[in-house]
């Protein structure tokens, strides 16, 4: 964990509801998969959101406005400081990806996979990227991941763009290693539908985001882990699911 | 390091200052040391133990309250009090050379006996918390905190199976506190620690369903801070026993509030949660805020409020 306070540089609208925060402060340490924990005026609680990018003192957030406090985030400007907690959670083992990882994302699932895909990328590793949205209205991102030199497919819940379908309709023949983000019922639907090994990352309602107040915790194959601790990326089957 | 402007006794136990991070709050103090050196705290109350290892609740167990405070329905997760003594007070021992306090709920007079023995050959610890309070907790816990004849119960029990000091944890959620307070203090309690979390509740109004699975949980945080200050009060003049004054406190200015109503000591919760220096910064406001209002020492101002 560390503390830092970060100025903003930039915050734009990528889809109706969905926008992006880049950040000045300290990015040194920050692995792919980790979160960040925001800060808010007049909110109680920090917000934990995850590292799309960090790389040279720019810190690159996406958030869905979906309460108060991301809304709150949606009206901030240019030079506002932000008082952040980084370097939370484990990430994700690169070590494990093999030629050609499988990275999945759904929605708000998909920003922390482009950190990853980036690192894999500069690794010499061949990702395809498969991501889900419920229309094409709601789509980002599958540019920015081609460009990385990802092969990149997209799908949509209604076929407005893509194939149609979910994430699980559009998943290679071939793959070593799998890497997920998104809703719970996407993650269901990854466990049942992939045949390699793999991650997915969590999210839960948190008091701390550092791991204090067990208020996060999952029940595990191998015991009680804390999701803001001990994840927010898991192995396949770890958690258990009641 | 330690000033001494600062330094407090409770029950003989001398701490270098009053702020002791609240149970639940701080886990067994080994995250909280990647962002200080938690050596500064007066003293710590590790998470809440309990005879056998615990879950706790279903999630979502966390629901936020505005800027006001937060809820919670942990439910006690915690390894058992015996892993506690053999993996987390000796990881804590080294990171930590300060008297320690033991949280200890329970859900029967033989549970809180157990492990208020067990805790008691331990050296670092120095002050038993008996936690009668938590309200997250179904036939317990709260239970024990919400009539004076169990409260004095537990009193009795646990003083039978200690020779350390017992500071009954009490709960706000009852109507007349100062008569469990008496009830302790007369079944032989050293002193007492409050207030623990309200019984509290958020909805999801979209979903149209409690945001908390567990239903109600304890609300703390800020928004209960004038609450505690009450309570604090209101025992500090109907007892002699020393108080640990808990509830929103989050500032040092807070400390010096809650000392000035009666309490010898102060425990800070959900700030930490969203500040983790929130202790070490209020130590170290704290002589500023002395010399802003002319103390020269912090203990001399304890119940001033109470003295005439
Ligand atoms: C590890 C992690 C990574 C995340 N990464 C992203 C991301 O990259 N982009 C993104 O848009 N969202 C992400 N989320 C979800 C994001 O935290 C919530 O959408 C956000 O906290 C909602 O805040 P709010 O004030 O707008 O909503 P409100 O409903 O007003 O919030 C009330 C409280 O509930 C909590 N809360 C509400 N929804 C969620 C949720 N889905 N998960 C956790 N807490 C919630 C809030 O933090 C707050 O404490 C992530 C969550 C976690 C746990
Ligand atoms: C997440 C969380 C967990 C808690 N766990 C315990 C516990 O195990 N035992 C206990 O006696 N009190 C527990 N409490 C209550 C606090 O110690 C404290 O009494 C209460 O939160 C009021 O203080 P605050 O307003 O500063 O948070 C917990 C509080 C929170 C927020
Ligand atoms: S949110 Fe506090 S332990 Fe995970």
């Amino acid at each position: 964990m560390r503390q830092g306070k970060y100025t903003i540089l930039k915050n734009e609208a990528l889809t109706a509801q969905v926008w992006r925060m880049e950040l000045a402060g300290d990015t040194e340490g920050i692995r792919p998969g980790q979160f960040v924990d925001i800060r808010l005026p007049e909110l109680f609680l920090r917000r934990p959101i995850s590292v799309c990018n960090a790389e040279e003192g720019v810190l690159t957030i996406i958030y869905k406005v979906v309460g108060k406090g991301t809304d709150l985030m949606r009206t901030l400007t240019a030079g506002t400081e932000l008082d952040l907690l980084t370097c939370l959670g484990n990430g994700y083992d690169l070590s494990q990806a093999g030629e050609k990882p499988l990275l999945l994302g759904g929605g708000v699932g998909v920003p922390p996979l482009y950190m990853l895909a980036k690192e894999l990328c500069r690794e010499g590793k061949r990702p395809v990227v498969v991501l889900g949205f419920n229309t094409a209205a709601e789509i980002f991102y599958a540019e920015e991941l081609a460009a990385l030199g990802c092969e990149v497919r997209v799908t949509t819940a209604d076929g407005s763009a893509g194939q149609k379908g979910f994430v699980t309709d559009a998943l290679p023949a071939e793959y070593t290693y799998f890497y997920a983000c998104g809703p719970l019922p996407m993650l269901r639907a990854i466990e049942r539908s992939c045949t390699s090994d793999g991650e997915m990352s969590y999210e839960e309602r948190m008091g701390c985001g550092f791991g204090v107040c067990v208020g996060c915790t999952v029940k595990t194959i191998a015991g009680y882990k804390r999701v803001c601790k001990d994840g927010p990326v898991f192995k396949v089957k770890e958690v258990i699911n009641e | 390091m330690a000033d001494n402007r600062l330094e407090i006794t409770l029950s003989g136990v001398r701490l270098d200052n009053p702020v002791i991070p609240a149970s639940g709050t701080f886990g067994f103090g080994q995250e909280m040391a990647e962002a200080y050196d938690i050596n500064c705290l007066g003293s710590l109350s590790f998470k809440g133990t309990t005879r056998e290892a615990r879950y706790g609740n279903p999630l979502p167990r966390i629901a936020e309250c505005g800027s006001y405070g937060m809820i919670n329905a942990v439910g006690l997760q915690n390894p058992g009090v015996e892993k506690v003594i053999e993996h987390e007070l000796p990881e804590l021992r080294r990171i930590f050379r300060k008297p320690i306090v033991a949280n200890i709920s329970g859900f029967s007079i033989e549970d809180y006996q157990y492990a208020c023995a067990l805790l008691d050959k331990e050296e670092q610890v120095e002050i038993l918390e008996v936690n009668i309070s938590c309200p997250n907790v179904h036939n317990g816990g709260m239970a024990f905190g919400t009539s004076p004849e169990a409260a004095a119960e537990v009193t009795r029990a646990v003083k039978a199976v200690t020779t350390k000091p017992v500071y009954m944890k009490l709960s706000p959620n009852v109507t007349d506190i100062v008569a469990i307070a008496k009830a302790c203090e007369e079944a032989g309690a050293d002193g007492l620690c409050l207030i623990n979390t309200m019984l509290g509740m958020r909805i999801d109004i979209r979903r149209k369903k409690p945001i908390i699975a567990n239903r109600y949980g304890g609300y703390s945080g800020p928004g209960i801070f004038p609450i505690a200050l009450r309570m604090v009060n209101q025992v500090a003049r109907a007892t002699k026993l020393p108080i640990i004054g808990c509830g929103g406190v989050g500032t040092a200015e807070d400390v010096v509030e809650m000392m000035m109503a009666g309490a010898t000591a102060v425990e800070v919760g959900a700030a930490n949660l969203v500040n983790p220096t929130a202790c070490k910064d209020i130590i170290d406001a704290l002589p500023r805020v002395l010399d802003e209002i002319g103390v020269e020492r912090l203990e001399d101002i304890i119940g001033v409020v109470n003295k005439d």
